[in-house]
């Protein structure tokens, strides 16, 4: 009963960190949840009985992705005089 | 129904999420985002799956290792190409017409094109 | 109006890809699986010179998996390196005055070289490895980058060419000996197997670290018109 419990709240977490990373306003705030949803991602490998991939999940998944999309994230939002601010866009274009 | 299934079933839809990200948003970051989000749901499903009896199995677990290592190469590639484009367009996104080049005093052809 | 038509065929077929995953899922979960593969490993894993059965997978028994993932990664590096426009693995414009970053990088860098030394020799009997160690490895190159640390003692095209090549190289000498001595490709000869999988992981790690990093470092573009490597100018 209590594993259900434990990893039905791991599996909901990981879904709404998810959807946040998607629908997110900033892109900054996108990446820091992302690193979020890496770690969470770490929990469920351990809940899944496989700590070579929970080491890996946070050194790779959360700590190397997340130094160089923050990095990213940074230079790409630096606008230049007059650029149209192209992270701040959400959703589609029309075409 | 164990609980190693309910994570599948989360990878199923962490795959299905990522990839309506991947379709519709624009900004070739958040594309990169989704795509990350499509590799973890394929991984939750791939081990999820394997141990469905709750017995861990080491053969997906160490394919999953290889995939995580592949998987952050081709996102820095990813973000090395991305951050290219930028410089070189002016733009985050692949539609629309190319921006003007504000501020930037170099020709168009790069000096790589020289042999 | 386009728009809403984009995002409603869009959510329809994540909706029809998402069932048709689940169908699958459910229906493999219902049929038992035709061969055990953990009985299988645990009956071999004497054989195979390590201890812990991720690590005999991911060098022994699918050790091709793993040359042709090292591989990729070199790929994925070259490509990457030859849009460098950094040609320093120290960036000048990064050096920091920020004692805390400063402090940080004091006590955690000798602590993360410690870390991956440690996991990368776990890796034959617990949880650890190649691929963790050579992650830390990697992290602790971005953070000496990230502090701007001046790094007179590597030659940035010399150490990232050697750390490129070497990983492949050594695994791909190995895997060809055993062919040219008779047996299969990668079959390891039974008196080295451990010391050649420790072998083989130390320079994996070493190779993996230093693609990673390449990757990172290739990635700003710098404003300042640099000259590209390899150019006289």
């Amino acid at each position: 009963m209590i594993d259900w419990l434990v990893d039905g709240l791991l599996v909901l977490a990981l879904l709404v960190t998810a959807l946040a990373v998607l629908w997110s306003r900033s892109l900054f705030r996108a990446v820091v949840v992302f690193i979020a949803f890496g770690l969470l991602m770490t929990l469920a490998w351990v809940r899944l009985q496989a700590p070579d991939i929970a080491l890996a999940e946070a050194a790779i998944g959360s700590g190397l992705t997340g130094v160089l999309l923050l990095d990213a994230a940074r230079h790409l939002r630096d606008s230049r005089p007059g650029r149209h601010q192209a992270g701040e866009r959400r959703g589609g274009q029309s075409e | 129904m164990t609980p190693s299934l309910l994570y599948a079933f989360a990878g199923v839809l962490l795959c299905s999420l990522g990839l309506f990200g991947f379709i519709r948003l624009a900004h070739l970051l958040r594309k990169l985002l989704a795509f990350n989000l499509m590799g973890s749901g394929v991984f939750l499903v791939m081990v999820g799956l394997a141990q469905r009896d709750g017995e861990p199995d080491p053969v997906p677990q160490a394919l999953v290792l290889t995939g995580i290592v592949v998987a952050i190469a081709a996102t820095a590639l990813a973000v090395v190409l991305i951050r290219r484009y930028y410089h070189l367009s002016g733009q985050a996104t692949l539609a629309g017409p190319a921006a003007t080049q504000h501020g930037t005093a170099k020709p168009v052809v790069r000096a790589e094109d020289r042999s | 109006m386009m728009r809403l038509l984009a995002s409603a065929l869009a959510i329809a077929v994540c909706l029809v890809f998402a069932g048709a995953l689940a169908a699958a899922v459910w229906q493999i979960a219902g049929t038992p699986a035709p061969v055990s593969l953990p009985g299988l490993l645990a009956d071999n894993l004497a054989a195979s010179g390590v201890e812990h059965p991720v690590t005999a997978v991911l060098l022994n028994f699918r050790s091709y998996d793993t040359l042709l993932e090292i591989g990729v990664l070199v790929i994925a590096g070259i490509a990457g390196i030859s849009m460098a426009r950094t040609t320093s693995l120290e960036d000048p414009e990064l050096r920091t005055s920020d004692s805390l970053l400063y402090a940080l990088q004091r006590w955690f860098v000798p602590l993360m070289l410690v870390l991956a030394g440690y996991l990368l020799w776990a890796g034959s009997d617990r949880p650890g490895g190649a691929f963790q160690a050579g992650a830390v490895l990697a992290a602790s190159g971005v953070m000496m980058r990230l502090g701007g640390i001046p790094m007179p003692f590597l030659r940035p095209g010399l150490l990232l060419r050697l750390g490129l090549a070497l990983g492949f190289t050594v695994f791909l000498l190995v895997a060809v000996a055993s062919a040219a001595g008779g047996e299969a490709f990668l079959a390891y000869p039974k008196a080295f197997t451990k010391p050649l999988i420790l072998a083989i992981e130390t320079v994996l790690t070493f190779s993996i670290a230093m693609v990673l990093l390449a990757l990172f470092v290739s990635a700003p573009v710098n404003q300042a018109l640099e000259p590209e490597e390899g150019d006289p100018g």
